[in-house]
């Protein structure tokens, strides 16, 4: 435990930057859990690492999203132990000086990796501890001078190569009697975590070189619900994936309980049951009943951009939209390329979103004639053959980054369409101050349509709440 | 009172009282208790949120006293309600009487003590003995009523407007359960500690299983835990929970079956998945042959 050695006034100012951190990642920690945090400190103390990061965890965090967060800089501020760890040294089986970068050495470790990865239990603490002396000996990047060097996981993971060790792992799992796929599964999962390891311990050496403020500011990656579409790797998608459903609930429960509140309030007065319900209380008429209200419903028709440069955008948007089924009286979905193809049956209600995203990106082929995102032609295409989505009743989504290849941008026929339907929304998933760049026509077709950054799942959220009102 | 003495004593006397808690789970329920704020569980359908608020009870030979939250639910269910019939009846027999009673006396008489309904909220508040306060579901409620939960949660203090206000003798162990079905205000979560509950470990949930279901043997407990884990990775709607899982223990114990094979698991699978295209998937991705 290095927090240990730190003296008290130390170890408040650390205290505070890890607060400062918190803040600055996007965590609402206000001064009463401050006081908390302290306060739970003092019931369980610094004596187990593990009991203090739960302290901390159940007075600062509040939303599961914000966890990993608060782990990485948990992590960061609270190291788990200094340099290469204190049993690193005479464990070294070289015996003068650590472990020298060289191809035996890497042989020599990844042997050692794939004996502790296939043990029947894994050992955390062996694993973390071969993690750091990866990071330490394959990930190290000396520098010009004192404080200039400095670790990357990246280096490490490349040199290593865990990944290669899938294949001897899942036959050292397979000979303890696991199936195949079964072995294969454990066999990734591992190495994902102790992939994961080996980026913590890069961190934490970072942070102990240059302060735990750069780290924070730099390494520490946005909470799944705040990430940009754009910018996530293909795990951090599985977990977008999983959010949506439980999103749109929640976002669907929020619109119902909104209406049924603003209901209550607006509502005309249901005489005969207030006066009903009036006899129990000697005719005074405590309670009041009202009404029911037909609900609010809107038709909505989604025209959505599946090109390569958007295709994460869309799955997400697409599959929201899916999952909010519910909130809207009929939905049509058509995607394009620079050619439009309706996909709204693969919106059965009820149907796996696994296979509806498979059979989306089998369906996703014939939207392209030619190949090249063409919005100009995707609309005049539209006009063609499927005005007759549009009525006065619709609302029309238009998804995409309105990233043209300098086509024409038949900004006419986008109007025609606009002007035949109740409202219309363009979002994309660009950064606002990177729009009207390059190829970029959002500016144009924004003079059209009102057109909304939507990076990430909050963002998304938040605008189909204002769509279902 | 002091709840529990340490993290470790509630982890021990929790499992005395059958509920099998990790170490984040033990360290919060200690500290909810040591700091006197109230715990607020989130997670998965299932995990054994409302469980925990039980076992506290339990372990500590507290009370428990539960209000389940709902759409609808108002002050008059949570807090407290004057009884209306009796004091119209009290007003009309002090009218029948006529004579001299003036309106000064009735107007005091009829709200006292006599004529007031205590909720749980304020039930739990005016006890004397330990008490575990477990607000379920809250969620589940309307924006306004977490307002009338902030005076509770923070001062154990409940203001009736006739009366005054009634402050918490003893303060309650107060545990709010939720599903985030949806966000719950920022002042109700600064004034609460916070844990998430997540499904447990294979160790855990064999244990936990073991502990809820008599007879069942090892090697079923391994494969069954096994295979509710492998469930829980695939992208399904509603996601196997513990309740499910010791569900499943109990079928297959009643139908006798020693060997969680392919079949078996096709059998069964309907005590487990409660969604048409839950067992589609499930049946695809265990390459489960079709019943």
């Amino acid at each position: 435990m290095s927090t240990e050695r730190s003296d008290a006034s130390g170890l408040l100012e650390r205290h505070l930057a890890f607060v400062e951190a918190l803040r600055g990642a996007g965590l609402s920690v206000s001064l009463a859990e401050d006081i908390d945090s302290l306060a739970a400190l003092g019931a369980v103390r610094w004596g187990n690492r593990a009991m203090v990061r739960d302290a901390f965890a159940a007075t600062m965090v509040k939303k599961q999203a914000q966890r990993t967060t608060f782990d990485a800089l948990f992590d960061v501020y609270f190291p788990a132990m200094v340099g290469n760890g204190a049993g690193a040294e005479e464990g070294d089986e070289a015996g003068d000086g650590p472990v020298r970068d060289n191809a035996s050495a890497l042989v020599d470790f990844r042997d050692r990796l794939a004996e502790a990865l296939e043990a029947s239990q894994v050992d955390e603490a062996e694993l973390r501890r071969m993690a750091a002396e990866m990071v330490g000996v394959f990930g190290a990047m000396p520098g010009r001078g004192p404080g200039l060097s400095s670790w990357s996981a990246y280096t490490a993971l490349q040199r290593v190569a865990p990944q290669e060790l899938v294949d001897r792992l899942v036959a050292g799992l397979m000979g303890e009697g696991a199936d195949e796929e079964d072995a294969r599964r454990r066999a990734n999962r591992r190495i994902g975590s102790f992939t994961a390891m080996v980026e913590d311990d890069a961190r934490r050496r970072i942070a102990e070189e240059k302060g735990p403020d750069h780290v924070a500011e730099v390494a520490v990656r946005p909470s799944i619900d705040k990430l940009a579409f754009m910018a996530a790797r293909r795990g951090d998608l599985e977990e977008m994936r999983k959010e949506i459903f439980p999103l749109a609930r929640r976002l669907a429960t929020r619109l119902a309980k909104e209406q049924h509140s603003r209901h209550a309030r607006t509502a005309p007065l249901d005489f005969r049951r207030t006066v009903r319900a009036s006899i129990a209380t000697g005719g005074v008429p405590i309670t009041t009943h009202h009404r029911p209200k037909r609900p609010h419903r809107t038709d909505l028709v989604v025209l959505c951009d599946v090109s390569g440069s958007v295709a994460n955008f869309a799955q997400f948007t697409l599959l929201f939209v899916f999952a909010l089924r519910e909130v809207f009286q009929s939905m049509r979905a058509f995607t394009f390329i620079d050619h439009v193809h309706e996909v709204t049956g693969h919106f059965r209600p009820g149907a796996d979103p696994v296979d509806v995203l498979t059979d989306l990106a089998a369906a996703t082929s014939h939207a392209a004639l030619w190949g090249r995102t063409n919005y100009g032609r995707a609309f005049t295409k539209f006009e063609e053959n499927h005005l007759d989505a549009l009525t006065s009743k619709t609302t029309l989504l238009i998804l995409g980054d309105a990233r043209s290849n300098y086509s024409d941008l038949h900004e006419d026929a986008l109007r025609r369409l606009t002007g035949s339907v109740k409202r219309t929304f363009w979002l994309n998933p660009e950064h606002e101050r990177n729009w009207g760049t390059g190829d970029s026509a959002a500016p144009a077709y924004g003079e059209i349509v009102r057109m909304i950054e939507c990076r990430n799942l909050n963002q998304l959220s938040e605008f189909v709440h204002d769509l279902a009102w | 009172m002091t709840w529990f003495d340490a993290p470790a004593d509630a982890a021990t006397r929790l499992a005395t009282a059958g509920y099998l808690a990790d170490a984040a789970t033990a360290t919060t329920t200690y500290l909810a208790g040591a700091l006197e704020k109230p715990l607020l569980l989130e997670g998965p359908a299932g995990v054994g949120k409302t469980e925990l608020a039980k076992a506290v009870s339990r372990a500590t030979g507290a009370e428990l006293v539960r209000l389940q939250c709902y759409e609808g639910l108002d002050e008059a269910r949570a807090l407290y309600e004057w009884n209306y019939k009796k004091q119209l009846l009290r007003i009309q027999a002090a009218n029948a009487g006529d004579s001299g009673v003036d309106w000064d006396a009735t107007h005091d008489d009829i709200f006292s003590e006599e004529f007031l309904l205590t909720r749980p909220l304020l039930t739990a508040i005016r006890r004397e003995e330990p008490t575990v306060l477990l607000i379920d579901e809250v969620d589940k409620t309307d924006i306004e009523v977490e307002g009338l939960l902030l005076e509770v949660l923070s001062d154990f203090q409940v203001t009736i407007p006739e009366l005054g206000t009634v402050a918490a003798t003893r303060r309650p162990f107060v545990v709010l359960t939720s599903n985030a079905s949806r966000e719950l205000s920022e002042a109700v979560k600064r004034r609460c500690l916070y844990l998430h509950i997540d499904y447990p470990d294979a160790e855990r949930e064999r244990q936990i299983l073991q502990q809820q279901v008599p007879g069942l043997d090892d090697r079923i407990a391994e494969q069954l835990v096994t295979t509710v884990g492998r469930l829980r990775e695939l992208e399904l709607k509603k996601a196997p929970s513990i309740a499910e899982s010791v569900d499943w223990a109990r079928t297959l114990i009643a139908l006798e079956i020693r060997d969680l094979d392919a079949k078996a698991i096709t059998d069964t699978l309907g005590a487990v998945l409660k969604h048409q295209s839950d067992h589609e998937r499930a049946v695809k991705e265990l390459k489960l042959a079709r019943s």
